[in-house]
């Protein structure tokens, strides 16, 4: 890290630096020391709760989503809200949403909820509605216009076919590496709604979108990709300062494209590899992306945890919290234009554990 | 050998140098045997990517590709390794085992039981194409 990061960080990032022993992220957005527009939330995604039978539920995803709500409330300052980034359940079943939902129920604050492809296959997205609400929304907090999509829909003539059952509809989606998947996107739809959604925000407002797949395109065999993405990334480009926030992907990523800086989130419940990992594919990892630590599968929280959001200025600091693994901090840099990885082994070379294969 | 043995195995080379029908000799194959041998292959590798993709059985419903889509992330080609976590260096089967009883929550396999030998054909082949590098961290 060169001398001028460093005293970025550490004037920017004190209360960070206080926090960034809890293994958990949060996003700051802020508008300039001392502001107060500053404010952060919390981030938390991918619990994948499932049912065993009854009552009795996988403990190690329970495990995971329980320690990410305890390690929330402990936050100070205390998070303006959270967003819940998607993939509550595994299978989608009515009894695991509900499970997820009880143990977030213990978070101190409002969540604001994103659809992913295990919560809605089975059914569309209608238990998940009935709980929670529309699956795409949009609100303005302290000057930061939040934008919602449900970026996990696909074909309609694939969703409609006949099937047997939703439950099999869901199993075709809840594999990730099957080779009869199919891409994930926005749609025509939510596009024209955001279109309109945004014609009334003007282009300074900071805007912060969160999607449960990346609106970018990193590999497709694992719906790393949104068949769309292009087309929305069009309709942020306007905007001076827009952050997307994505789920999914189990992994921190990193990247800008255009005036659109873009941060993954981990999973409560297990780390995914790195597309490039899979030898027989290409991928396309984003060159920002600093790559978390190989994860140890005899730590079961190992490289699964939560963020918190730091923004200033108008712009997103990732905080990355885990429990078995080294903490990150990806902030945006005004000085080069894109998000920066803060540790010190970003700059001065990786170390064996960032090194996948 | 005994005498009569010796006669034996005389005249059968004496009845192949004239070209008369013989037995097949053991380094003798054709194509035909390379396509029967690969689709046998193949089956035992097709039946590892079913037990890989929640084909085990396991009560807690946990399935492998969950944490290694395409077997990613298993690296076969490193073992045998030192597993520093275990204190000994393992085999692959042995790392399979061990997820089988821990995040798989179920029994372990007997290190010939079919299922693990489909396990390790399915996720060598899509491991394939790189460098056996046994003894890697």
């Amino acid at each position: 890290m060169s001398r001028t990061s460093r005293r970025e960080l550490l004037r920017h990032g004190g209360a960070l630096l206080a926090a960034s022993s809890l293994p958990l992220s949060v996003v700051e957005v802020a508008y300039g020391q001392g502001s107060e527009q500053n404010f952060t939330f919390a981030y938390i995604s991918d619990s994948h709760i499932t049912q065993v039978k009854g009552n009795e539920f996988v403990r190690n995803w329970d495990r995971g989503l329980i320690r990410a709500v305890a390690e929330t409330n402990l936050l100070d300052p205390k998070p303006d809200f959270i967003f819940y980034g998607g993939d509550i359940a595994q299978l989608g079943k009515p009894a695991e949403i509900d499970h997820g939902l009880e143990i977030l129920a213990g978070l101190s604050g409002d969540v604001h909820y994103v659809m992913g492809e295990h919560d809605y296959y089975v059914d569309l997205g209608d238990y998940w509605r009935k709980q929670l609400g529309p699956d795409h929304y949009s609100f303005d907090h302290k000057g930061v216009h939040f934008v919602v999509l449900n970026s996990i829909l696909t074909h309609e003539a694939w969703m409609h076919q006949k099937w047997e059952t939703g439950m099999q509809r869901m199993k075709q989606m809840a594999r990730l590496d099957n080779p009869s998947g199919q891409p994930f996107m926005v749609g025509e739809a939510q596009r024209n709604w955001l279109r309109k959604d945004l014609r009334k925000v003007k282009k300074e407002t900071p805007i912060v979108v969160l999607s449960h797949s990346p609106l970018q395109k990193i590999y497709k065999g694992w719906n790393f990709w949104t068949d769309d993405a292009e087309q929305v990334q069009a309709l942020l480009q306007p905007f001076g300062k827009v952050t997307v926030l994505y789920g999914h992907v189990h992994q921190i990523q990193t990247n800008q494209i255009g005036n659109i800086s873009f941060h993954a989130a981990m999973a409560t419940a297990w780390p995914w590899p790195y597309p490039a990992t899979y030898r027989q594919q290409n991928s396309y990892l984003p060159k920002l992306t600093v790559e978390m630590n190989r994860a140890d599968p005899f730590f079961e929280r190992d490289a699964t945890g939560w963020q918190f959001i730091d923004m200033h200025s108008g712009r997103t600091d990732v905080s990355y919290l885990l429990p078995d693994n080294a903490n990150r901090v990806v902030a945006f840099d005004e000085s080069v234009g894109h998000p920066v990885d803060q540790t010190d082994y970003a700059e001065a070379g990786r170390k064996s554990p960032l090194q996948h294969y | 050998m005994n005498l009569k043995i010796k006669i034996r195995a005389t005249s059968i080379a004496a009845i192949c140098l004239v070209g008369l029908s013989c037995p097949v000799l053991a380094d003798e194959f054709d194509n035909a045997d390379l396509e029967r041998w690969q689709m046998e292959y193949m089956a035992v590798v097709e039946e590892g990517e079913k037990l890989f993709h929640g084909g085990l059985g396991n009560p807690n419903t946990v399935s492998c590709d969950q944490c290694h889509p395409n077997a990613a992330n298993t690296h076969p080609e490193t073992y045998p390794k030192f597993q520093q976590q275990l204190g000994r260096v393992v085999a692959l089967w042995e790392m399979i085992n061990w997820c089988l009883q821990n995040p798989l929550e179920t029994e372990m396999l007997a290190a010939d039981d079919p299922k693990l030998i489909a396990l390790q054909a399915y996720i060598t082949e899509e491991r394939k194409g790189v460098e056996l590098e046994p003894g890697k961290h």
